[in-house]
């Protein structure tokens, strides 16, 4: 008797494993992502990735899907946790490939995990719009993984851009010749700190204050103290979310006199501006975006109403652009066949949000590099091959 | 003794010869959830040989394991060295390391030793992070090969099948008898002239130099190292609750821990994303009320009472 129940019960389980699939209807698209819900990555998906897949599918749908050769596929999501961590986050792509054979992905957030989860995704053929991913290897990589695409830029492209402010704003009579970098001690941080230092020095700079600070550092008043003692013109600092806010708190605190402020990651994020208000206005940062654009501004409304979320002023745009990508790149190739799809991408030029868009040797190059902070909004002042950039401003007090 | 002890090889061999099969079998995603659960294996394995009979708790696998990853992909991204020279180097360097960490701390008595370990793979995170940013300078750490997941499993098969190898050796060895008396009883180890604090030097040692190599192997797997992912004080735990719950009496405990803990942990993931870190901590208290012995040592104890059942 004892058996038989048991028997049951394993058959029920056997039944319940397998339905999932049968139930599956013929005409839904499945993309799959693994994000990353929790650890120190999460902040930053939350704010950039998640809503924006959640609006392109939202609008996808909308309209009655996709058409994948004159059938009109609507797209389902299936999504895994990796807790921020490389080995989890390969479980899961490979789970996404084989348990749930979902036809699309969307590329993960982060550089590093792009580059390891490209081999596993290439294997199967997926095409991967990467977005947060900013690399000086882009030729390398895209040799090496033909499925992977960048979007972002380049390490490089990012510290030049900041140098040419520098450039134009001394020989505008606006500021000296004396420049005050830090940088957050971690990977991308130093690989910034690395290219910036060889980049301002060959630009004629003196670096009276170059300092690190260890990631994760709860106090950043002896590197804002020092900045302010070496009396420089112009604030750099190569920092990641949780610094470039602790680093701003400082500059408050300290009053830094400098009439040039930056700070790269985190600083176009809605709440950066919600933590400090005006007191940050005219304050420099990695990315930007042309609010005024009417592409780009139906779209950030659409974001707003449809997640409840404010967009952030630089990559958010670019990853809702990713994402159009991948479903005209199917649309146009009419097939769920992935090599098909990713050669279409190689060979097309896109209409985007982010206006047209196509791809030299897996790489787009039209992106925003410096933003800042005017009158409650970031605005783009530096990109490549991008409309809209507006004026350098002076900062002028932390009031 | 004799006879059992060769017959345990034996089997070991066998499973890791049944073992290598695993890639031509299964599909991506159990290789992937195999490559996982090898890796800690591979490190359980050596944990247990150096943890097992002195009964000092280590917590030092996350700073090996990140000295093995940062050093290939420095190595390799910033000097355009050989993958397989960095992993020797990483060992090197790692086995120093443990020796030196070793000399510092394993003559104190134990307590002080596991908090020590605790802070180590942060501590050594910051330094490598300190010495890259002011002396070396960085391009982003690649690790850029051609291994596919199934290579990687196989080194990782092998690092493990040698970590049990030498600490089957080390066991029959008058060094593995040193040890278990220094576990029985420390002061009476030292009254009958043993050596106590090199005995244990060099079994850390072993830990130091199989941690890293598991390390170096796993570089390739993610690609790019950033520091605070390859130095992480949660692999440390990890390795302690998956070796606890197989059983650090026997140098097989790791597998019965490992595989069960990687099954369950995979779906615990997947059903509640939300509550792994609570999982964990079910899993300690189950192993401290439950089965103080592991898995090893519960199984040993059914297997005596069928023995005693059947006179």
């Amino acid at each position: 008797m004892k058996r038989r129940t048991n028997l049951k019960l394993a058959a029920a389980a056997a039944l319940a494993l397998a339905l999932p699939q049968v139930a599956l209807a013929e005409d839904t698209l499945k993309l799959g992502i693994v994000a990353h819900k929790t650890g120190p990555l999460a902040g930053g998906e939350k704010v950039t990735q998640t809503p924006n897949v959640q609006l392109w599918i939202h609008e996808v749908n909308e309209r009655g899907g996709l058409n994948v050769g004159g059938t009109q596929m609507k797209v389902e999501l299936v999504e895994y946790d990796d807790k921020t961590n490389p080995g989890e986050h390969i479980k899961a792509a490979n789970r996404l490939i084989n348990q749930d054979n979902v036809h699309f992905i969307v590329a993960p957030y982060g550089t590093g995990f792009n580059i390891a989860a490209a081999p596993i995704y290439g294997k199967s053929g997926y095409p991967m719009v990467a977005v947060s991913a900013i690399t000086d290897k882009v030729d390398e990589l895209a040799e090496r993984f033909p499925n992977l695409f960048f979007t972002l830029g380049t390490t490089t492209a990012f510290v030049e851009a900041v140098r040419d402010i520098l450039v134009e704003q001394r020989d505008a009579g606006n500021i000296g010749n004396k420049v005050a970098m830090v940088n957050v001690a971690d990977a991308f941080g130093i690989e910034l700190a690395d290219v910036a230092r060889q980049a301002f020095t060959d630009a004629g700079f003196e670096l009276v204050y170059d300092k690190s600070y260890p990631l994760g550092t709860p106090d950043l008043s002896p590197v804002m103290k020092g900045a302010k003692a070496s009396a420089a013109d112009a604030f750099i600092a190569w920092s990641y979310p949780p610094d470039s806010f602790g680093l701003a708190e400082q500059a408050i605190i300290e009053d830094l006199d400098v009439s040039i402020y930056y700070s790269a990651v985190a600083t176009s994020f809605p709440a950066f501006f919600g933590a400090y208000g005006s007191k940050i206005d005219n304050v420099l940062g990695a990315g930007g975006t042309n609010v005024d654009d009417p592409k780009i501004a139906a779209y950030r409304q659409a974001h707003e109403e449809v997640t409840g979320a404010t967009p952030d002023f630089w990559a958010s745009a670019n990853t809702y652009a990713a994402l159009e990508v991948l479903g005209q790149a199917i649309e146009g190739a009419g097939t769920l066949d992935r090599n098909t799809v990713t050669q279409y991408i190689k060979d097309n030029s896109f209409d985007t949000i982010m206006g047209t868009l196509d791809f030299e040797n897996n790489f787009s190059e039209k992106f925003w590099t410096v933003g800042q902070w005017q009158d409650g909004v970031f605005r783009g002042v530096k990109g490549v091959n991008v409309d809209g950039a507006v004026d350098v401003r002076l900062k002028d007090g932390w009031k | 003794m004799s006879r059992s002890g060769f017959k345990e090889l034996a089997i070991a061999a066998c499973l890791a010869i049944l073992a290598g099969f695993v890639p031509l079998v299964f599909n991506n995603y159990w290789l992937s959830i195999s490559v996982t659960a090898m890796m800690y294996i591979a490190l359980c394995t050596s944990w247990v040989m150096f943890s097992g009979p002195t009964h000092y708790i280590s917590l030092a696998s996350g700073a090996f394991f990140g000295i093995g990853g940062y050093l290939v992909a420095t190595g390799m991204s910033d000097y355009q060295m050989s993958f397989w020279l960095m992993a020797g180097i990483s060992a090197l360097v790692a086995t120093i390391l443990a020796g030196l960490i070793g000399a510092a701390t394993l003559r104190l008595s134990g307590v002080y030793f596991v908090i020590f370990t605790l802070g180590l793979a942060e501590m050594i995170r910051n330094l490598v992070s300190w010495v890259q940013n002011n002396f070396l300078g960085s391009r982003g750490l690649y690790v850029l090969t051609d291994f596919t997941e199934a290579h990687i499993y196989w080194m990782l098969l092998v690092l493990a099948a040698a970590a049990y190898f030498l600490g089957w050796y080390i066991n029959r060895s008058r060094l593995g008898f040193a040890l278990r008396i220094i576990g029985n009883d420390e002061t009476v180890a030292r009254h009958v002239g043993i050596n106590t604090a090199t005995a244990k030097i060099v079994l850390f040692m072993t830990t130091g130099f199989f941690g890293a190599l598991v390390g170096a192997v796993i570089a390739p797997r993610y690609s790019y190292i950033e520091p605070n992912q390859v130095f992480s004080p949660e692999l440390s735990f990890m390795v302690v609750i998956m070796a606890l719950l197989g059983g650090a009496g026997r140098l097989w405990g790791p597998i019965v821990g490992v595989i069960p803990f990687t099954l369950v942990w995979e779906y615990v993931s997947l059903q509640f994303p939300n509550q792994t870190t609570m999982f964990i901590g079910l899993i300690f208290l189950l192993i401290v009320f439950v089965l103080p012995n592991g898995i090893v040592g519960r199984l040993e104890q059914v297997a005596v009472k069928i023995r005693q059942g059947g006179h």
